[in-house]
């Protein structure tokens, strides 16, 4: 284990460890103690808030490439889940004052009630060029009485942490129970235009709201629902969430999946919810070197040949041929093609089923931290539902605002 | 897509001088445009005055015109060139200004021309601030109430709605000139007359005050597929109120949640949608209510701007090259990052480091000016720095500054100053960060500071930061810990060595041997995401160094740091000009520099770039730095100006190799007994001089040599402290106040010459050879400082005799001091006596005027020779000189260059409101230079003029006062202008005279005589009514001096030519007659170095 210059400032010791036996030693930040996790890089400047409280980063120790975090403090409305998901975190300047009209407490304040570890005044870019080159790995922060252990037995606790291949996390951070937000939350004045059954694999706060804002009810579900549970919700469309873990062990959504798209209802999937569709059309997923994780990352729309400032938080993908439309290898799905491909590294982004109101991106629409550039996908994703609402009971001559339930109803009793 | 193929020439518009407000970020920026559009295989035409740039380098466009920015020169040039499209959005305000006047007057029609990178419509509704509200509002933002109004009268009615303090903004102008804040109706009427003076359409914008408010700026690239990038945030560490080239500027911003940052986001994206900004870039500024969060947009600029040039460096962004690219049609998905290789421009850039800004003022050189902050930028210059976080990054700038007291301090503060320190910092000035500093120091509370300055609760607790880590470095003294500590929040050797009653040295010594060193990270636009193949460094006291090893041992180049007046753009020139000549010619070049806008410190220009302070103990680390990853030749202290020069013992003592001439021979020219030695040897003369450490010395000195004096303190640069004292009183006065005496810090006293015409030589001499580069006379005489004064190349008035004693001197100089490089002379001759007033054994302010008046590289000479290479061989081999014969000695078809400087007085305002006296002494005042280039003096000096925004009037009113020593050799001149049908004005003696010798003045009342009872104003009057076209007032003492002062400020705040010297009034006077005589053309420096060598019998036509 390589010993790194002392680092001078306040707190307890504390020291981050890698698989590969690396070492940063810091001091202690937010709670003392020990943090397992995949040791992963994020490098927006600003919205620590919503990355820590992404169910995505769930099982992740993040190393923030930003030097100065916590300068805004915490609020109530920019967190987007229930509470902090990211098992330890990794800065270099945490606020010692925070300073902002919506801030509340200080970040510090916040991650010791949630018992979040974390570590700072370490060399945050030599971590992230060492993951960078060596990609994510297993990682461990120790603080306090746990910092003072041996080196071996610190590297060791590292290595006896499962890795994140392989790893079912959906269920771990998803609701135990369906709730529902409805467009009058938002301000929406009116019937809701339509109903969406949005399976939570790790959702974000922020797009239930993105639907409620354009009048669409939100029924939140559990990540191990089923078929019916979506039918009985009288949904208009489904929607597959974000969330972590690896895609290769979601088969349950993917079988649910398969029989959304086999009933021809519009679908719409973000993240971890594109991963599955690849699945579900039937191409594989693999596992990134570092993964994206930013917000401001260039994704090309191909059909439009425009580019899309994203937000991304992804450290798997689904492995699907960039070249033109193919058949997809469960061929009763019809012609799919790559939609959307990330310029810096031509990973897919987003995907489209040709024969079948369905696609996903692979990247984050809702934002949370980061650019709104590709919000206009949740009005894609309406016109779908407005679509089917009106060759499913034939009456043209409705427009969408008047469709709202009849239709969905129509088919739930097909 | 491809580029457009139906282009095949393109005519890029430079911004001219540099001037407050427009400076070096746009040779930056335009140097980016043309190597683009050279890469791209178009011809590349390039107007520009401002002959200090880089972009005017010949090599760099296909047809190049040191000409004056003006529609009618411009419109020239197109008729000569017929350029397929101008690209107008790289040159700052005075190019776009210039483009919008060629399309109101049809010249694009005309000729067919097409903008790109802009339409005009963008421009207007981007820049017209009453479109511009519409726009804000129909993007759903909003702009702070306000009115627009293009009379006093309706400024008052409007000030009924609004309240008083009230925001006053000019359309159309740049740097904010004319920009104030109106706290009552007195103000307002004040500063909405300039206003509509300054305005080129009469029009003021009036808004609610968002004072204090948070600001922030947008850098924003757009492609014609309309895909849009934000390049970088930019927050204001001053609060609004502050222009932003005036504040404390931090990248990224650091005080916004996500959520806050994606609306400004948003709104920018739709603002430059809106207004429909073609292809490129443009910075959109915001307040936000620190309160609530209200968010309301203040302006954009539709184009390339200062800020640009500061976003470009702070993230690694070219942005100038890229939207130069867009304009010719590529989209930014086709455009590569440079710095990553594999990923596209079209992406945003961020940051894991912190850039901090800051302005430097030149307030020292105006002293009745006042130094309120406001949105009239003021400032000339900045430093950036970066580091790990604000504290290191703040620190690093403030060092980068080159200021005394520039750093910030830890003595302690009494309590009962705290009061004082709070109020006094209410008001924004150069001295608030330290106020803010010290107030907390002495127990004031974040909370008291805030309320005082608006400055940011976050931003303040920053500044307790430094204070506590002082205190902590003074409790503990120098160990590992403390000194990690004080270093990781950027502490220097200095401020430590202050703290701990320890020299600096001292404190170096300890950290090294305790291995407590930088490391140098690099700028990779990605935090570290992607792999970086730009050396583009800076460093920060953290873990992981990133320099790589390197296969040939580096040779380092000093820059210049800061533009400040004395030393500016033209140093950079030779510095970029080095780093060019030594990377053709094999060698690794290493670029140390703190300046944002200039080309040196672009990250392609040198092998590696370190963006650092240029301080000893910065350098010194990033000479290790190199030392240990691949071993150092050598460094260039000669190039840079003082900056580096100041260096050049410490770094010899050091054992780094000195290149070219060495610290030795430097410090022998600045030293008077040596200096006078090798003047004697060479049997040369100076004015009777001698070296004072004290007042009683220099008293004697001065009774000894005869008033009138020329005093000055050593080793400085710009003249600053220079003066002409007359007697003892004065000189006393002088000692007393102007400057710091110690042994270690001498005064110079120097004979003054009365009458001397002053010669200006640049030369280069290899220990055995001399080229002399060029031999410049000055049009004003002996007294103006040399910065400030016009000269003229090839001389005009000096006989061959004359020119051969300045050549055989310029080398027994050169000889007896040691000189491997540059050496610049200057010389007076007086009374047919040639003096030696100094020697400089470094690049000059005029290597670069010389460079394009002669078409020899001086700079580019001057590094070669600091490797070894001989005159011999430049003039053979390397084919950099001509093959024979020098500058000295040019043919009587090489064209007459004349050099102008551009001063800033316009911008400086006394408390009381009026403009600083516009007089020109030896202390130099000048922000900048043009050129202006032709067949014959006359003509050139018309061109000039023209060029300093000083263009001479062909017929109207010229006032006519001097004083009683000039009136026997301004009648010829006078006459003359009275013969070309110009109306003479004139008071009390003056026109006495002049009607004596048959010349028709107009008596006109004097300042101090006031308004006669009947209502007849005085002269200042008239001239601010517009009635006046040219003033020539020379000045002298007493009451007569503050009648000038009044006539002086009077034309200055109404932008006529005002001329205070005979010979300058003379040289007008032989311009006026050109301009009204002959229809000048334009010439490019391609055709004249032809007409120099020559080569073209078609010599330029003209005067």
């Amino acid at each position: 284990m390589t010993e790194n210059a002392p680092v001078t400032g306040t707190g307890a010791a504390a020291v981050l460890v890698l698989e590969d036996g690396r070492a940063f030693r810091g001091r202690s930040y937010g709670a003392q103690g020990t943090a397992l996790g995949e040791a992963v890089f994020a490098t927006g400047m600003t919205g620590y808030q919503e990355t820590i409280t992404d169910p995505s980063y769930a099982r992740q120790l993040v190393v923030q490439t930003a030097p100065h975090i916590g300068n805004t403090g915490v609020n109530s409305e920019d967190a987007e889940s229930r509470r902090i998901w990211v098992a330890g975190y990794v800065v270099r300047d945490p606020a010692r004052r925070p300073s902002n009209w919506r801030s509340e407490k200080s970040l510090d304040e916040e991650l010791i009630e949630q018992g979040v570890v974390g570590i700072q005044g370490v060399d945050t870019r030599a971590i992230t060029r060492h993951l960078r080159e060596r990609g994510a790995m297993k990682a461990g922060i120790f603080s306090g009485a746990d910092a003072a252990r041996t080196d071996a037995e610190l590297v060791a606790a590292v290595n006896g942490q499962r890795g994140m291949e392989g790893s079912r996390l959906a269920e771990e951070v998803s609701i135990d129970s369906r709730y529902v937000v409805e467009p009058s939350d938002y301000g929406w004045e009116g019937e809701p235009r339509f109903t969406v059954a949005a399976l939570d694999l790790g959702i974000k706060a922020m797009t239930p709201k993105h639907f409620a804002q354009r009048g669409v009810r939100t029924v939140v579900l559990p990540a191990d629902s089923t078929y019916d549970d979506v039918v009985a919700v009288g949904a208009d469309g489904v929607f597959m969430s974000n969330g972590p873990g690896d895609p290769s062990t979601a088969d349950a959504q993917v079988a649910l999946l398969r029989k959304v798209l086999d009933a021809k209802k519009p679908f719409f999937g973000i993240c971890f919810g594109n991963q599955i569709l690849g699945r579900a059309l039937g191409f594989g997923t693999y596992k990134l070197r570092y993964g994206h994780r930013g917000i401001n990352q260039p994704v090309l729309d191909r059909r439009t040949g425009k580019v899309e400032i994203t937000s991304q938080n992804h450290g798997f993908a689904v492995d699907a041929p960039l070249d033109g439309p193919v058949t997809a290898p469960e061929e009763r799905f019809g012609r799919v093609e790559v939609s959307h491909v990330c310029l810096n590294d031509d990973v897919v982004e987003g995907l489209a089923c040709l024969d079948l109101p369905a696609f996903s991106v692979q990247y984050h629409p809702e934002a949370a931290a980061g650019p709104h550039d590709s919000a206009y996908l949740f009005d894609r994703f309406i016109d779908f539902m407005a679509d089917a609402a009106r060759s499913g009971d034939g009456s043209d001559d409705l427009d969408a605002s008047e469709v709202s339930k009849a239709p969905t109803h129509a088919q739930e009793e097909n | 897509m491809p580029r457009r193929t139906d282009l095949t020439s393109v005519l890029v518009i430079g911004s001219g001088p540099i001037v407050i407000g427009q400076a070096a970020e746009f040779d930056y920026s335009g140097t980016q445009a043309l190597r683009v559009l050279k890469e791209e295989g178009l011809r590349v035409i390039l107007v520009n005055s401002n002959p200090a740039t880089i972009m005017t380098d010949p090599e760099f466009a296909d047809a190049t015109y040191v000409e004056p920015i003006t529609p009618e020169v411009v419109e020239k040039i197109i008729a000569k060139e017929r350029p397929d499209a101008i690209l107008p959005t790289l040159g700052g305000q005075t190019a776009l200004n210039t483009a919008i006047a060629l399309d109101k007057n049809g010249v694009l029609d005309k000729y067919g021309v097409e903008l790109i990178g802009a339409n005009i419509a963008a421009i207007e509704l981007g820049e017209d601030r009453e479109k511009f509200k519409g726009v804000v509002e129909r993007c759903g933002a909003e702009s702070a109430r306000s009115a627009i109004i293009h009379s006093l009268d309706e400024a008052l009615g409007a000030a009924e709605d609004l309240g008083y303090p009230m925001v006053v903004r000019p359309s159309f102008t740049m740097g904010g000139l004319g920009s104030g804040l109106a706290y009552n109706e007195q103000d307002l009427r004040r500063i909405v007359g300039q206003g509509l003076q300054y305005s080129p359409t009469s029009e003021v914008l009036l808004e609610e005050s968002i004072l204090g408010w948070k600001e922030y700026e947008l850098e924003m690239m757009r492609d014609k597929n309309d895909n849009v990038v934000v390049v970088c945030s930019i927050e204001n560490f001053d609060p609004v109120g502050v222009h932003t080239g005036d504040s404390i500027t931090v990248a990224p911003a650091l005080t916004l949640t996500d959520r806050e940052y994606q609306r400004l986001r948003d709104i920018s994206i739709a603002v430059i949608r809106e207004v429909g900004v073609d292809t490129g870039g443009c910075n959109i500024q915001f307040a936000v209510e620190p309160g609530t969060g209200r968010v309301v947009v203040i302006e954009m600029n539709p184009r390339v701007s200062r800020s640009s040039a500061l976003a470009s460096k702070a993230t690694g962004f070219a942005i100038a090259k890229i939207a130069t690219k867009l304009s010719l049609g590529y989209t930014l998905d086709e455009i590569p990052n440079d710095i990553t290789r594999q990923t596209p421009a079209s992406f945003e850039p961020t940051l894991d480091y912190v850039v901090v800004k800051v302005p430097r003022f030149a307030f020292e050189k105006f002293p009745a000016a006042d130094d309120t902050l406001t949105t009239t930028m003021k400032s000339v210059g900045e430093a950036m720095a970066m580091g790990r976080n604000f504290t290191e990054a703040l620190q690093k700038a403030l060092r980068s500054l080159e200021q005394k007291g520039s750093q910030l301090t830890f003595d302690s503060v009494s309590e009962y100053d705290v009061p004082e320190l709070i109020e006094a910092a209410k008001r924004p000035t150069t001295e608030r960060l330290s106020q803010v500093q010290r107030a907390l120091l002495g127990g004031g509370s974040v909370e008291e500071l805030y309320e005082a300055t608006g400055i940011d609760p976050w931003f303040l607790d920053q500044l307790v930061l430094l204070n506590e880590v002082a205190a902590t470095v003074r409790a503990e003294g120098i160990k590992p810990d403390t000194l990690r500590l004080a270093k990781r929040h950027g502490f220097s050797d200095e401020q430590i060595g202050l703290l701990t009653h320890t020299p600096e040295a001292v404190v170096r010594g300890v950290r090294h041997a305790l291995d407590i060193r930088p490391v140098f990270k690099t700028v990779d636009t990605c935090a570290a995401e992607f792999a970086a193949y730009t050396p583009y460094h800076y460093s920060s006291y953290d873990e992981e160094d990133e320099v790589g090893l390197h296969a040939k041992p580096s040779i380092i180049i000093l820059g210049s740091g800061p533009n400040r007046i004395g030393q500016g753009i033209e140093f950079d020139y030779s510095c970029v000009h080095a780093t060019m000549a030594l990377r053709k010619a094999g060698y690794e070049t290493v670029m140390v520099n703190c300046n944002p806008e200039t080309v040196s410190t672009d990250y392609d220009v040198s092998t590696r770039l370190y963006f650092e302070p240029l301080t000893l103990e910065d350098v010194l680390e990033v000479i290790a730095a190199e030392e240990r990853t691949g071993g150092v030749m050598g460094v260039f202290v000669q190039l840079g100006g003082q900056t580096p020069l100041k260096l050049a013992q410490a770094l010899a003592d050091a054992g780094i190799p000195i290149l070219g001439t060495s610290p030795e021979a430097i410090d022998l020219a600045e030293h008077r007994g040596e200096f006078a030695r090798v003047l004697a040897e060479a049997g040369l003369i100076a004015p009777k001089n001698g070296t004072a450490v004290s007042f009683e010395d220099a008293k004697a000195i001065a009774d000894e040599i005869g008033y009138p004096v020329l005093v000055r303190p050593s080793y400085v640069l710009g003249g600053r402290g220079m003066e002409i004292v007359y007697d003892e009183a004065h000189l006393s006065r002088y000692i007393s106040n102007a400057t710091e005496i110690t042994p270690d810090h001498p005064v110079l006293i120097d004979r003054f010459l009365e009458d001397a015409v002053e010669i200006d030589v640049d030369a280069l001499f290899d220990g055995k050879d001399l080229y002399l580069g060029g031999i410049m006379e000055h049009i004003e005489e002996a007294g103006i400082h040399s910065g400030d004064s016009a000269c003229v190349l090839p001389p005009i008035t000096l006989g061959t005799d004359v020119l051969e004693r300045v050549r055989v001197a310029t080398r027994a100089i050169a000889e007896g001091v040691g000189v491997r490089g540059l050496i610049n002379i200057q010389f007076a001759l007086a009374s047919d006596v040639l003096y030696v007033l100094e020697a400089n054994p470094r690049a000059s302010r005029t290597v670069p005027f010389v460079s394009k008046a002669t078409g020899v590289q001086m700079a580019k000479a001057a590094a070669l020779i600091g490797t070894g290479v001989t005159i011999h061989q430049l003039r053979t081999a390397y084919r950099m000189l001509p093959e024979t014969g020098d500058g000295s000695r040019l043919p009587l078809s090489a064209p007459v260059s004349v050099k102008e400087a551009v001063l800033p007085f316009s911008r400086f305002r006394t408390p009381e409101g009026t403009v600083v006296d516009s007089l020109l002494g030896p202390e130099m005042r000048s922000t900048g230079e043009v050129m202006g280039i032709d067949r014959h003096f006359d003509t050139a000096f018309a061109k000039s003029q023209a060029a300093a925004n000083n263009a001479l009037p062909t017929q109207g009113k010229v006032f006519v006062s001097v004083a009683n020593r000039d009136k026997r050799s301004v009648i010829m001149g006078v006459k003359r202008l009275s013969d070309l049908g110009f109306e003479i004005v004139s008071t009390g003696g003056t026109a006495d005279v002049l009607r004596r010798n048959g010349i028709q003045a107009t008596p006109v009342r004097k300042v101090a005589e006031g308004s006669s009872a009947e209502g007849e104003g005085t002269i200042a009057d008239l001239v601010v009514a517009g009635e006046i076209d040219m003033v020539f007032n020379t000045p002298s003492g007493g009451e007569a001096r503050s009648d000038g002062y009044q006539l002086r400020a009077a034309a200055t705040s109404i932008g006529i030519p005002c001329i205070t010297t005979v010979a300058e009034f003379n040289a007008a006077v032989q311009a006026i007659e050109a301009l009204r005589t002959y229809q000048w053309s334009v010439t490019s420096l391609q055709d004249h170095a032809r007409a120099i060598r020559g080569e073209d019998a078609t010599a330029p036509v003209g005067g």
